[in-house]
């Protein structure tokens, strides 16, 4: 497929240098401010060297991209909420110019979750967004293969920053602030951790999910959850919870009607307890018992594996 | 919670039993024929339930599964089952609260817990590392009745929000993993 590429990002730049790999082709590259265009494929390592160096990817207007030739538009651009634009007016075009639409981008799928699947009804394209999910590990395309009306309900650990310190301050004694400074200095948490520590991110994670398992019947948008972030659980707590052989982890739960996102006890043993910036997914199917999904939430590559897995299982135009 | 099936708990029962000879041999049968672990029996022969019967209390160890055969057995033997354990404190949850405990009057806060709902605090740890400001936490044990469980925590979140603290709470039932 031809695949064009807005945002360059670590997940944009992963997904333009591992296409080839995967058998496509990449048409065009955008960043905030620049494009490179070319129905007959982009010279991707020389587009992301000239970001590095210069900062932008081409000479090209942004738009060059969105309005150039592909099969298929990866939207990588940052997270917005509420009008998630630019990234839902981009996805908006590629579905109007019946194209597909891929993203990874979570904000037009947990925002404006409806008005992408009419757009997409009144399309050739179709829109996925595997990578808006628990990043490498394939959530969506499991309960798509399950059937979503198979699925009772969904609990997971969809953030990577935010466990990574709850699972360090358990195991070193250490306070929030101090292991908050300590992920930023690893590059485990942004500069401006709010989305991650606050719960937001996870909770993107799960509306998006709800969406999918609700199949239609309503729609859910980031208002609908119920959210509680990490920034004040105190050590004291993981100390009171190691002392009755629990911990803390922050959960995203789906459940009835129901999203909830906040720090919750888990059994130390269980499941739920993963290690460092691992993520996890439990699905309560109908016939099959609990399904437990766990790898790696976050990162360029990892990302854009789930991205180009989407784009494989894309239907010719 | 399903993992609990397997362990043995200790329960109390309360029967009522005739004044006829035979009788609370009759009644012990069923404990031991269906696995039940006898632990104590307190035979009050001086007092006499309203219905003018002997009451007996029995104390026993059984997984939750065989102590429902138990009782069921008791009653499929025509004795009075006046009250079982597992009718009563069948389940545990654990939460921690967190947040200004002291300043906001923690045994306050805990007779409100089981005030609201028919849950028992059966064990409470504090911990306060740094004096009296934010940053001190309880766990609480609460012991309450089947089926309770998301009354109880809704419960404990009210009060925990009234006093501006936070409540962390387990996953609900089946969320155990």
């Amino acid at each position: 497929m031809r695949v064009a590429v807005l945002g360059a990002g670590d997940v944009g730049r992963s997904v333009a240098e591992l296409a080839g790999e995967y058998g496509h082709t990449v048409t065009a590259l955008a960043d905030s401010s620049s494009a490179v265009a070319d129905p007959d494929g982009i010279d991707v390592a020389a587009a992301l060297d000239r970001k590095h160096e210069e900062g932008q990817v081409g000479t090209a207007a942004p738009d060059a991209a969105l309005d150039g030739a592909y099969d298929v538009l990866v939207e990588a651009t940052p997270t917005t909420l509420e009008d998630a634009q630019p990234g839902f007016g981009h996805v908006r075009t590629a579905l109007e110019r019946d194209r597909h639409a891929v993203l990874a981008n979570k904000g037009p799928v947990a925002e404006r979750y409806d008005e992408l699947r009419e757009l997409e009804a009144a399309s050739e394209g179709s829109v996925r967004f595997e990578a808006t999910v628990a990043g490498a590990i394939p959530v969506l395309s499991t309960v798509e293969d399950y059937g979503p009306g198979h699925i009772n309900a969904a609990r997971g650990i969809l953030n990577g920053t935010a466990n990574f310190i709850l699972t360090r301050m358990a195991a070193e004694g250490l306070g929030y602030e101090h292991v908050l400074a300590e992920a930023q200095d690893m590059g485990v948490a942004e500069a401006d951790p709010t989305f991650d520590v606050e719960g937001i991110d996870a909770a993107l994670k799960c509306v998006i999910l709800a969406n999918v398992l609700a199949e239609g019947e309503r729609t859910y948008h980031l208002d609908d959850a119920e959210v509680e972030g990490i920034t004040d659980v105190p050590g004291s707590a993981l100390d009171l919870a190691h002392e009755d052989g629990r911990t803390i982890r922050l959960v995203g739960e789906i459940t009835g009607d129901a999203v909830r996102v906040g720090p919750r006890l888990v059994p130390e043993q269980g499941d739920l307890a993963v290690g460092g910036t691992t993520n996890i997914v439990q699905l309560e199917t109908e016939n099959a018992g609990r399904l437990n999904l766990s790898g790696r939430g976050a990162g360029g590559p990892e990302t854009a594996t789930a991205v180009l897995s989407d784009v494989g299982r894309l239907p010719d135009l | 919670m399903s993992e609990g099936r397997d362990e043995v708990h200790a329960y109390t029962i309360r029967l009522e039993l005739v004044d006829e000879p035979g009788e609370l041999l009759r009644a012990l049968h069923p404990i031991a024929d269906n696995g039940g672990n006898l632990l104590s029996i307190f035979h009050e022969r001086g007092n006499l339930t309203p219905r003018g019967h002997i009451p007996v209390e029995v104390d026993l160890e059984a997984t939750p599964e065989r102590f429902d055969t138990i009782v069921e057995a008791l009653r499929d033997a025509g004795v009075n089952v006046i009250q079982a354990g597992a009718e009563r404190y069948s389940e545990e949850v654990t939460v921690l609260l967190v947040g200004d405990l002291v300043q906001t009057d923690l045994s306050n806060t805990l007779s409100r817990i089981q005030e609201g709902t028919d849950a028992s605090v059966t064990d409470v740890s504090l911990s306060a590392p740094e004096g009296t400001e934010n940053g001190s936490s309880a766990r609480l044990r609460l012991a309450i009745q089947s089926g309770e469980a998301d009354a109880v925590l809704d419960s404990v979140r009210e009060v925990a929000a009234e006093k501006d603290l936070r409540a962390i709470e387990p996953l609900a039932a089946g969320g155990e993993a």
